[in-house]
C-alpha cells in the first residue's frame, strides 16, 4: 500500500494543531473521512435529496434507489444472506439497544440469563443490564486472563439452559484483543443459544463474514469505518428478526395503521421507524467501497505491522506498561507511563500534536479487572505511519522528563 | 496582603513570559508537584469531586476570628494539581464575600480556559462551584 498516496485522500490529515502536524491516533473513537465519502455527502444534499420510500417523483425514486443500493452494499460487505437482514440504526449502541429490547421482549423471561464478557464497552453491558432489570434476569460475565484473552472454558461453564443470549465484542476497544467469536458462537449454538457480536472495533480492521461466523446478530458503526457519523448497522438473521417485536414505532415501520390494531412492515423496515439517514447510508457505501478497494486483507496486514512496530517502540520506553497482550490483537495500544496520570500524558501529547484518548474508554468493569482507573490509548489506522509512531514516542520521552 | 486581582495579575505575568505551551505546562507541573499533599483524613468521599478523567479532593475551613475561609485541595493528576494550586493562591484565606464576588480572569488570560470547559470533565469546574458553595455556607454562619 502506498500510504502517502492514501493519506492524500484524507484532507484532515494535512491539518495542523498548535502549529504542529496532526498525528491522529484516536481511530478507535472515530476515523477520518476520505474524499469519496465527503463528496458523496455533498452530492447527496446538492443533487439527490428527497425522502425515500414514499415519493412518486423522480428525486425520491433516485434517493430510494441509492439508499437501497447502500443496504445491498452493506449486505455484500458483511456477506449476509439477504438485504432484509441489514437494519440501519444510529450506531452500534442503538443496534445493541434494539436487540436488547426487541429480542428481550420476545424471548426473555424471569430467571433467564444473558452472558457478556468482562472486556465489553458500556454499550454492550448497560442495555443488557436494563433488560435484566426489566425482566428480573441475571447477567453472567466471562472472565479473561492477564494478557486480555477470554477464558473459553469458563465461558462454556456459563452457558446454561437458562442462557437466552451471548453478547460479545469481536475486538476489544481497549485491549485490542480479537476474540475467537467463531468458536464462541459454535459453543453457544451447540446449546441452541444465539450470539450478538459487537463488531464496532472489528469492521474497520478485518474482513467480517457473518455467515462464516454464523453470528445471529452483528453490529457496527459507520463512523468507525471511515463513513459518516450518526449511522450504524445491525445485521440479524432473518429467523430472529422476523419473530422479534419492533423496537420503535412510527413511520416506515408500519404496514396498516388503524386505531384498533396496527400491522407492521416487512423486514428490515419493521425496525426502521422514521426517516432514515438516506444520505448517510450512501456515504457509508462509499466508505465500504474505499476500504474494499484498498483490500481488507492488505489493511489488516499493514496495520498488524504498524501495531508491532508501535508496541516494540513503546515498550522500550522506561516505565511504560502496555495493557492487552493477546496473541491475536488488532490495531490498539493502551498504556500507562510510570506514575504519570493518563490525563496528564494525553493532555501534553495533544499539545505536541498527537491525538490519543485517555480515561476509562467506556469500559469501567475492564479497568477494574486491570486494576487501573484509566489509561492512554493509541489506536491506529492504515493511514498512520511509522514516522507518526516515532513522533508519539519522542513526545512521550519529552513528557516523561517533565515530571 | 495582595488582593485577589493582584494575585491573579501576578500569575498572569509569570505565565506571560512563557510562549511555548510546553513551558506553560512545565510551570503548572512544577507547581503541582510542589502542592502540599492533602491530609489523608480529607481524602474521603465526602471531600471528593469526581471528574470523568481526574479527581479532586477539596477541604474548606472557616476561621471565625479572622472571618477568612481556608481551602486545601489535591488531585490525582499533576496538571490539575497545578491548576488547583493556582486557584488556592487566589481564593484561599479570603472572606466569603471576596470569594463569592471574585472574577476569575486569570485562567482565561494564561490560556488555560479549556480546562474549565464542561466537556473537559477534570473536576476543575466543579471544584470552583464547590469553593463558592463553601463560601456561601460560611457567609451564612458568619
Amino acid at each position: 500500500m502506498d500510504i502517502n498516496k492514501i493519506r492524500e485522500d484524507f484532507p484532515i490529515l494535512s491539518e495542523q494543531v498548535y502549529n504542529r502536524p496532526l498525528v491522529y491516533f484516536d481511530n478507535a473513537a472515530t476515523t477520518q473521512k476520505p474524499w469519496p465519502v465527503i463528496h458523496c455527502l455533498e452530492e447527496g444534499y446538492r443533487r439527490h435529496n428527497a425522502n425515500v420510500h414514499r415519493g412518486i417523483h423522480f428525486l425520491s425514486q433516485t434517493a430510494t434507489e441509492a439508499h437501497e443500493a447502500a443496504r445491498a452494499r452493506v449486505r455484500d460487505f458483511l456477506h449476509a444472506a439477504s438485504a432484509e437482514e441489514i437494519v440501519f440504526t444510529r450506531g452500534t449502541t442503538e443496534s445493541v439497544n434494539l436487540v436488547a429490547f426487541s429480542f428481550g421482549e420476545t424471548f426473555c423471561r424471569e430467571g433467564d440469563e444473558i452472558v457478556v464478557t468482562v472486556m465489553e464497552h458500556h454499550s454492550n453491558i448497560v442495555p443488557w443490564q436494563m433488560l435484566c432489570e426489566r425482566r428480573k434476569m441475571h447477567l453472567k460475565v466471562v472472565p479473561m486472563n492477564d494478557r486480555g484473552e477470554l477464558l473459553l472454558e469458563e465461558y462454556e461453564k456459563l452457558l446454561t439452559p437458562r442462557t437466552r443470549l451471548v453478547a460479545v465484542a469481536h475486538v476489544s476497544n481497549v485491549l485490542g484483543t480479537v476474540n475467537p467469536v467463531g468458536e464462541m458462537i459454535a459453543a453457544a449454538h451447540r446449546r441452541g443459544i444465539p450470539v450478538f457480536v459487537d463488531g464496532a472495533q472489528a469492521v474497520p480492521h478485518l474482513k467480517v463474514d457473518v455467515q462464516a461466523l454464523d453470528a445471529d446478530f452483528y453490529a457496527f458503526s459507520a463512523h468507525k469505518v471511515y463513513g459518516p457519523t450518526g449511522l450504524g448497522v445491525l445485521y440479524g438473521k432473518k429467523r430472529w428478526l422476523e419473530q422479534m417485536q419492533p423496537y420503535q414505532g412510527g413511520g416506515e415501520m408500519i404496514d396498516q395503521v388503524r386505531f384498533e390494531k396496527t400491522t407492521y412492515n416487512a423486514l428490515p423496515y419493521k425496525f426502521e421507524a422514521g426517516t432514515p439517514d438516506f444520505i448517510g447510508t450512501t456515504a457509508l457505501a462509499a466508505a465500504l467501497d474505499f476500504v474494499e478497494t484498498l483490500g481488507m486483507d492488505c489493511i489488516a496486514e499493514y496495520e498488524s505491522q504498524l501495531l508491532h512496530y508501535t508496541e516494540e517502540r513503546l515498550s522500550a520506553l522506561p516505565g511504560l506498561k502496555i495493557y492487552g497482550q493477546a496473541a491475536h490483537k488488532s490495531a490498539v495500544v493502551s498504556f500507562r507511563m510510570g506514575d504519570i496520570h493518563p490525563y496528564d500524558t494525553g493532555l501534553l501529547l495533544d499539545k505536541l500534536g498527537v491525538a490519543v484518548r485517555t480515561g476509562h474508554h467506556c469500559a469501567q468493569p475492564l479497568m477494574e479487572r486491570l486494576g487501573i482507573d484509566s489509561c492512554v490509548r493509541a489506536s491506529l489506522s492504515f493511514y498512520n505511519t511509522r514516522e507518526e509512531t516515532d513522533i508519539l514516542c519522542a513526545a512521550l520521552e519529552r513528557i516523561r522528563k517533565m515530571f | 496582603m495582595m488582593s485577589i486581582n493582584e494575585v491573579q495579575e501576578d500569575i498572569v505575568a509569570s505565565f506571560a513570559e512563557l510562549e511555548d505551551w510546553m513551558d506553560k505546562y512545565q510551570l503548572l507541573i512544577d507547581m503541582g508537584n510542589d502542592l502540599k499533599p492533602l491530609d489523608e483524613q480529607y481524602k474521603k468521599p465526602q471531600y471528593l469531586i469526581e471528574g470523568c478523567q481526574s479527581r479532586v479532593w477539596l477541604y474548606a475551613r472557616y476561621e471565625k476570628e479572622s472571618g477568612l475561609v481556608f481551602y486545601e485541595a489535591e488531585s490525582d493528576t499533576v496538571i490539575v494539581k497545578g491548576l488547583v494550586c493556582l486557584l488556592l493562591k487566589v481564593l484561599s484565606g479570603r472572606t466569603p464575600d471576596e470569594i463569592l464576588n471574585a472574577d476569575l480572569f486569570f485562567i482565561e488570560r494564561i490560556g488555560l480556559k479549556e480546562h474549565l470547559s464542561p466537556t473537559r470533565s477534570n473536576g476543575l469546574l466543579s471544584m470552583i462551584k464547590q469553593i463558592r458553595s463553601y463560601a456561601q455556607v460560611f457567609k451564612l454562619q458568619a
